[in-house]
């Protein structure tokens, strides 16, 4: 470690005003710090200060997700080649799967940190950690077919316009990668919607077993006729409760599989990085509302059982990752109830009466960040009201 | 005893190096100083020149614009040095002690039959003033305002903090002059807060004041948090706050007529290689007390703890509110992957680190800050280590825009910078919360007056 220290310190001097590579000075910064924490020490109030740090948030965030990004994987595979008909074994599934995803984390991370490290050379400041969990949600978001330079196009408009133009991480009003998701669903809905592009090799045409439908479970429940029951999505279908929990369904790469985000969900709140109370919520509200759903049972999709509608679509991938995202979400721990309950209440509503969304979990989100000032405005309102009542009762 | 108000919210730091209860005998240091930089807003009128004799309660400067509060000399001796900093600003004025201990006669008081008006003058002539301060602002108090109430906190709650009980012990009478010295300034109580757990006799069987005690993790001994629970602070009201030794040292005022200036302070910390007690001044010089006393490496010297005391160097003077000494690693090394690393050494609120599975581990934490700054971008930290019916993170961010209204409203007069400090310990983006307070503290003064 030492030599790499020295290493690091001789070559620092190019990097600084007025050395070779200053244009680099962000750029070398940031591996500088990912390699070493720096020695900055105290200089004002506390002396001592907790471990964490914003790089270890993020980095926990990311370890989060590992379940579901290898998940997806596994089953971008599994799709493929159910999609064929054809016998493949586990590691052939990984193996495409593999060769279909990783592409789409690397174009996502790379093009992220590209613009992150211009914006702090520019602004000559430090880069900053937010990406690292935005750079894998993106490519977790998206179909496994979806063009790469898509992908690009849409981290750079999340990047910038979603965040930077607001002064960077911590500032944003919208979740970033929510906004990639936005863009590529209004600008290219038909890579983002239809039967044939959640099932990889699909929209290409390649051979397709006879009857095999790539329409996920929410597009699929949609179209449904009222009286003809569930379809695909009762019990021992293949989009049954059971399938939707596992993941075992087509879907964007990291959403399907409600038990890995599960597992990033424990990984998160036994960390304490997300609010538990945002999460919980959001599953309540959803809850609530499909059991309001299933009471009036209009047409099919009203009549999804509400255990099973948590399990399709973004829902769950939304409640864990998403909404929890503190800089977008609200900010007061009352606030947090209400915010997360209207995010699942959103999700259910736009998804079961505007068919054309059924993804109504990302709406939802981006409609509840907008209104998450809002919410906290009023209890902050009412903490000043309470001080000035205090005052009068006294006085 | 009355009341007994539980805190939830907060935390306590689990530390190595808490002080034995044992009374260490080091040399009485020579230096003794008095700075005029730990007074927010101060500004200093020199009473003296380097070579003049003093003795124990002469002033050595005063308030330009309040000239009745002076700061005197803790000890008698002769002034050796006046210390300036940029634009001939004063930093400190350091006496020369010739151990003799004389000292001004200030003239005893009668408490029962003395005015209010004559016990601030000679509070305000024996040096003992500085000591009362005053919330909102934690300031020193203005003597021509009558408070609504004056606190005391009878316990230290933060990280390795000396214990008040033992600190006192056998100077009941000295108290009990103090505190109704104390209740004939204000028109309401003289308020205690004490240690629910334990508290000694010295402040429970006090007679005039209003007792209360307190239970849970700090900053439940942060006077203003208990302020907060027992008569919070609303727009236009004052209270005075004094500390339990500060009360000692005005009971001495008016049992013996002079300035007392003896502290007992704890010498704490994980990198000394003795902790004890040691019987002292205020404004001592530190040398003595840690020479020989510490282990290797680059060290960091702190008057008081390590959420709100001053980093001192190994040869600075302990300050005039302070009741302990701690000494840190100053950690400033890189650390290899660190934020990735398990941090087996790593003290943290959130369970990133494995150490919280290490149970009651006692930590040893350097001033490193463990990450660069950044945005705020966590939320609820705050509020999690705040006991107080009070939106930090709002506050904060009034203060940063400058909004006075705001923060007036989100309750910036309730607030001093260590009620803070656990946020700033807490936060992921190691925001300076108790810089950033005292700045909207500062703005605020100037908007008031």
């Amino acid at each position: 470690m030492k030599a790499l220290r020295n290493f690091l310190d001789n070559i620092k001097p190019n990097f600084e005003k007025g050395g070779k590579f200053e244009k680099l000075h962000s750029t070398f910064d940031a591996f500088e710090t990912l390699l070493f924490v720096p020695d900055h020490t105290s200089k004002s109030g506390t002396h001592i200060h907790d471990g964490i740090d914003s790089k270890r948030t993020m980095a926990m965030v990311v370890l989060a997700l590992v379940p579901a990004l290898l998940f997806g994987i596994y089953n971008t595979g599994f799709q493929h080649f159910l999609a064929l008909g054809t016998e493949a074994s586990f590691w052939e599934m990984i193996g495409y799967g593999a060769l279909k995803v990783l592409p789409l984390v690397i174009v996502s991370y790379g093009v992220g940190l590209g613009v992150e490290f211009m914006f702090a050379q520019i602004r000559g400041h430090e880069v900053q950690e937010g990406f690292l969990v935005s750079g894998m949600l993106i490519p977790l978001i998206v179909p496994a077919d979806i063009p790469l330079w898509m992908v690009a196009v849409a981290t750079v408009f999340a990047v910038v316009i979603g965040k930077e133009v607001f002064g960077g991480t911590g500032m944003n009003i919208w979740n970033p990668a929510l906004i990639a998701r936005a863009f590529l669903f209004f600008a290219y809905p038909s890579k983002m919607s239809g039967d044939l592009i959640w099932v990889s090799g699909m929209s290409k045409g390649e051979g397709i077993v006879d009857g095999f439908s790539g329409a996920t479970a929410l597009g699929e429940a949609a179209v449904l006729k009222s009286g003809e029951g569930l379809g695909r999505l009762a019990d021992g279908g293949a989009y049954d409760l059971w399938n939707s929990f596992i993941g075992l369904i087509p879907g964007s790469i990291g959403e399907t599989s409600t038990l890995a985000i599960l597992l990033g969900a424990v990984i998160l709140l036994i960390t304490g990085i997300a609010n538990w109370k945002i999460m919980l919520s959001v599953f309540a509200g959803g809850y609530i509302m499909a059991l309001g759903f299933n009471a009036i049972g209009v047409n099919e999709l009203m009549n999804v059982p509400a255990l099973h509608q948590l399990c399709l679509g973004g829902f769950a991938f939304g409640a864990v990752f998403m909404a929890t995202d503190p800089v977008s979400g609200a900010r007061t721990e009352q606030g947090k109830w209400i915010y997360g309950f209207l995010i699942g209440v959103f999700a259910i509503l736009i998804r079961v009466f505007n068919p054309a969304y059924p993804e109504g979990v990302m709406l939802a989100i981006l409609l509840m960040n907008t209104f998450a000032p809002l919410i906290d405005h009023g209890f902050v309102q009412s903490n000043i009201k309470r001080r000035l009542k205090r005052a009068k009762v006294n006085a | 005893m009355s009341d007994i108000i539980r805190i939830k919210r907060g935390l306590d730091i689990r530390l190595l190096g808490k002080a034995e209860k044992v009374f260490g005998q080091p040399e009485t240091p020579e230096l003794f100083a008095v700075r005029p930089t730990e007074f927010p807003g101060l500004v200093p009128k020199l009473a003296v020149k380097p070579g003049d004799k003093v003795k124990a309660g002469t002033p050595l400067f005063y308030d330009k614009y309040r000239t009745d509060v002076k700061f005197v000399s803790p000890v008698s001796g002769e002034v050796q040095v006046v210390n300036r900093g940029e634009r001939r600003r004063i930093l400190e004025v350091v006496v020369k002690s010739d151990n003799a201990n004389s000292a001004e006669d200030f003239g005893t008081i009668n408490v029962a039959s003395a005015k209010r008006e004559e016990i601030i003058e000679k509070l305000l002539a024996s040096g003992l003033w500085p000591f009362v301060k005053q919330r909102p602002y934690n300031v020193i108090a203005n003597p021509s305002d009558t408070p609504k109430a004056i606190f005391v906190s009878a316990f230290d709650s933060s990280p390795l903090a000396p214990d008040y009980d033992f600190i006192v012990e056998g100077q009941e009478k000295e108290f009990q002059a103090g505190i109704e010295a104390l209740s004939k300034l204000t028109e309401g109580s003289v308020n205690i807060g004490v240690n629910n757990e334990a508290a000694s006799k010295v402040f429970t069987s006090v007679k005039g004041a209003k007792v209360t005690a307190f239970e849970g993790p700090h900053p439940a001994g942060n006077v203003g948090v208990q302020i907060h629970h027992v008569s919070p602070i609303n727009k236009g009201e004052v209270v005075w706050t004094v500390q339990p030794q500060e009360v000692i040292s005005i009971g001495k005022l008016v049992l013996e007529g002079v300035y007392d200036a003896s502290r007992v302070i704890a010498l704490t910390g994980s990198e000394l290689d003795k902790t004890c007690y040691i019987k002292t001044k205020v404004g001592a010089n530190i040398k003595n007390y840690v020479d020989g006393n510490v282990k290797e490496g680059n060290l960091r010297y702190i008057s008081g703890n390590v959420l709100t005391g001053e980093n001192i160097g190994a040869d600075g003077y302990l300050g005039s509110y302070a009741s302990q000494i701690t000494v840190i690693p100053e950690g400033d090394v890189a650390e290899f992957m660190g934020w990735a690393a398990p941090g087996l050494n790593k003290f943290s609120v959130s369970r990133t680190f494995f150490t919280w599975l290490c149970g009651k581990k006692e930590f040893q934490l350097n001033a490193n800050l463990n990450g660069g700054r950044r945005a705020i971008i966590m939320s609820g930290q705050y509020d999690k280590v705040l006991p107080m019916d009070i939106l930090p993170e709002f506050l904060l961010k009034a203060i940063l825009t400058e909004d006075i209204d705001k923060m007036e409203q989100l309750g910036i007069y309730e607030l001093a910078e260590e009620d803070l400090a656990l946020c700033e310990f807490v936060c992921t983006s190691k925001t300076e919360v108790q810089k950033i307070l005292r700045q909207g503290i500062g703005l605020m003064i100037k908007e008031m007056s």
